[in-house]
């Protein structure tokens, strides 16, 4: 029953867009959230006989070409969460019926699309599902269409085509070497014939292809724009999500099962990685606006993923993996938090923000769990994941990349400390621009309107964030630890 | 590999990377965005050549086929999408010229 | 042998042309003709259903998509038009010269390194193929239509 999760958010897109009034609003609204909530469940908690029980009847409709292991529910289960806070965000953030409704249809696209980007087998079925989240999320981008998003989403399209033409180039190559494009036969061809150049040219262009699509520094230009012109509730989803199943899982399912990952290729892995993260953590130091401090950081952090998965080894595989989702969640809970300023205060710049932050307790206590937890301060979920990272990268000998990882997470707790002190702990201080921060907090500060979509979202992800430091044995244990089974 | 196709295959392969060079040129020379989209246009042709040749040599034309029809399909969502956009930019900017678009630093 | 070169030959100058030209609707109507030739070449290749993809959908859909998104947009005017003219030839000048040098270049020394294809199987039905084999891409396509649909729904539509 797998294809359920392509199936299923495939017919509620029918449903309500079917010609009937009462289901738009808040009834396409509620079934949305009940499905995410049923794919978090299904993902959490999965029965093994639901994955492979199948009515012999419905084989011949369902039985798609689909697998479905364990990175596969860690993933179905990141996107749930994450699609399900952006679709509360959304609730509270978008103006007018018309607006909300559009992006319903947009997020149960983008999940279909990410939903089978992480089932499929094959390599050209991976590359139209991720054109379908990649159109999703042009369109998203480019859903109030004002000024900025639009040009945010077309650098956004011209580089996610021109990295497609990267795949399409690296799946013509595979065909004509392997004469078949399942990961099944061209991960045989690859270990069976290692040195033919028309291999080693389709994996560097995919590999190409993908560090466009996952923003690692030498092609990061779109990134920061893409994330902080689109609307606050398609920021979190995009940095949450879309980029990191379109770019960062693709690597990681490719390189552990499909190609084989060699010392070229390691020590590019590994050079990309340090150098996003050096340089996107000083980036992010220079930033007046929150949300491109994010999008900088969420450079940076994609970068330790890189870096553990070019490192090569199982447990390294395992760091990375656990990295992926812990940044998912904590990246996640600072876009909603910056969702929440906005929307109270509307703007994002943080010299316009300066002192406000204790007028919203929630925003101002939720943010500074995740941002310690970015920077791996010990008791949180961030900390042990970049623990096991550097430790790997130690056990193999890789001190200056292991070194580099460490200052890094300094940088980082510098940016983010001096954003906190900015925004949320300088009480006395009264703000340099009076009159406008005046008027902006008159035009956007609405104490009538209760935010308990954005604030139950930035609860949960918080609690989600504690809970994992806490219990980080408990997760390495039941969830991350069998990953070293996938890795070659 | 006999020589007949290994001939095909390599004077196929020359004129592909030529339609490539002119794609990637036209992107990056240009200062409009339908003509970058043409560029994209053209690097695409280039690779749904390289699709077809590919399937022509190893025998699976079938698939071949059947990979450039779903290739085509997502061809054209991407130009209405990108046509929507670039209409906005206009509106915008009254002017299609990309480096107007000097608001966003990279 | 020798029509795949001429037709080869045709697409490459149809491709410089559909770059080098000025007007943007020449340009348009130049990446209709490549398409066109395209289609031929895919034809030669043995792959007809998908040739006649290429000349109805990307000779004939595509182009209108972009003359509807140009129309939309300002037209050169007669006066600045030997202006953008000339600007253009100053950026694009190169590009025959680079193709003639990279396609000489490539007919020297361009080498096929020796490898072995894949065997042979059984001869297929593309609509096979299409039906049981890559039912998920059709999927695909369905679901990439509908989000094309949502964006004309968004992104054409002007508000107030």
């Amino acid at each position: 029953m797998t294809s359920l999760f392509i199936f299923a958010p495939f017919f509620l897109l029918v449903i309500i867009n079917f010609p009937l009034g009462f289901l738009k609003g808040r009834c396409a609204f509620c079934l949305a959230a009940s499905l995410l909530l049923a794919q978090v469940l299904l993902a959490a908690f999965h029965p093994w006989l639901f994955w492979s029980a199948y009515p012999d009847c419905l084989r011949q409709f369902f039985g798609f070409p689909l697998a479905v292991d364990n990175l596969a529910l860690i993933m179905l289960f990141v996107i749930g969460i994450v699609a399900l806070v952006s679709l509360l965000t959304a609730q509270d953030t978008l103006a007018g019926e018309k607006q909300k409704f559009n992006f319903i249809n947009l997020l149960l696209v983008a999940l279909i699309g990410m939903n089978a980007t992480v089932l499929v087998t094959d390599i050209f079925s991976l590359y139209v599902f991720i054109e379908v989240t990649a159109m999703a999320s042009f369109i998203l981008i480019a859903l109030e269409k004002g000024k900025f998003a639009i040009e945010g989403a077309f650098k956004y399209l011209m580089l996610s085509a021109i990295a497609s033409v990267f795949m399409l180039t690296s799946v013509a190559f595979l065909l004509l070497t392997a004469g078949d494009i399942s990961f099944a036969a061209v991960h045989h061809v690859l270990t069976n014939v290692p040195g033919s150049f028309f291999l080693k040219l389709a994996v560097g262009l995919f590999l190409c292809g993908l560090l466009i699509k996952s923003g690692v520094v030498p092609f990061h230009g779109w990134l920061p724009d893409a994330y902080s012109a689109a609307p606050s509730c398609v920021s979190v989803l995009l940095a949450g999500t879309v980029t990191k199943i379109s770019g960062v899982y693709i690597l990681l399912r490719l390189f552990s099962s499909v190609f084989t990952l060699t010392p070229a290729l390691q020590n590019v892995l590994l050079f990309a990685g340090a150098i996003s993260i050096v340089f996107a953590a000083l980036a992010a130091l220079t930033q007046d606006d929150f949300k491109r401090m994010l999008a900088y950081s969420s450079i940076s952090q994609v970068g330790y993923i890189i870096l553990a998965l070019g490192c090569g080894t199982p447990l390294a595989f395992v760091g990375a993996v656990f990295h992926f989702f812990n940044h998912a969640i904590f990246k996640t809970l600072l876009f909603v938090n910056a969702a929440s300023l906005e929307k109270r205060f509307g703007t994002t710049d943080i010299n316009q923000l300066e002192g406000l932050g204790e007028k919203c307790p929630v925003t101002s206590v939720t943010s500074l769990v995740a941002m310690l937890s970015t920077a791996g301060i010990p008791p949180l979920s961030g900390f042990w994941s970049k623990l096991i990272i550097v430790m790997a990268l130690f056990s193999k000998g890789r001190f200056i990349y292991a070194g580099t990882a460490l200052i890094a997470s300094i940088i980082t707790l510098a940016y983010f400390l001096s954003l906190e002190r900015r925004i949320f702990f300088n009480k006395g201080k009264p703000a340099p621009a009076a009159g406008g921060t005046a008027t902006q907090i008159s035009r956007g500060l609405n104490p009538a309107k209760n935010f308990s979509g954005i604030a139950c979202a930035e609860i949960l992800l918080a609690v989600f964030t504690i809970a994992g430091g806490l219990g980080y044995a408990f997760m390495l244990n039941t969830w991350f630890l069998p990953l070293k089974a996938i890795w070659h | 590999m006999s020589p007949d196709l290994a001939g095909l295959f390599s004077y196929f392969m020359i004129f592909i990377i030529l339609l490539f060079i002119c794609g990637a040129y036209c992107i990056a020379a240009t200062f409009n965005m339908v003509r970058a989209m043409i560029g994209l246009e053209l690097l695409i042709k280039a690779a749904t050549l390289l699709i077809i040749l590919a399937g022509y040599l190893c025998g699976r034309s079938a698939l071949a086929q059947a990979i450039v029809i779903t290739l085509i399909v997502i061809e054209i969502v991407v130009m209405v999408v990108a046509g929507g956009i670039i209409l906005w930019a206009f509106r915008h900017n009254e002017s299609i010229d990309p480096r107007k678009l000097s608001n966003l630093k990279g | 042998m020798l029509i795949n070169l001429i037709l080869l030959f045709v697409l490459l100058s149809a491709a410089v042309w559909t770059v080098m030209t000025t007007r943007l609707i020449r340009s348009i109507v130049g990446l209709a003709f490549t398409s066109a030739v395209l289609a031929a070449v895919i034809y030669r290749l043995n792959s007809p259903l998908a040739a006649v993809f290429e000349l109805s959908v990307c000779a004939g859909l595509i182009p209108v998509i972009f003359i509807t998104t140009v129309s939309f947009t300002h037209r050169i005017s007669k006066e600045e038009l030997p202006v953008a003219r000339k600007e253009r030839l100053v950026r694009f000048r190169y590009l025959p010269f680079i193709i003639i040098a990279a396609g000489l270049v490539l007919s020297w020394c361009f080498k096929i390194p020796q490898f072995n294809l894949p065997a042979a199987g059984p001869k297929e039905d593309v609509r096979n193929i299409i039906w049981y084999l890559r039912h998920l891409d059709l999927l695909g396509q369905i679901v990439i239509l509908l989000a094309g649909a949502f964006g004309v729904v968004v992104l054409f539509k002007e508000d107030k």
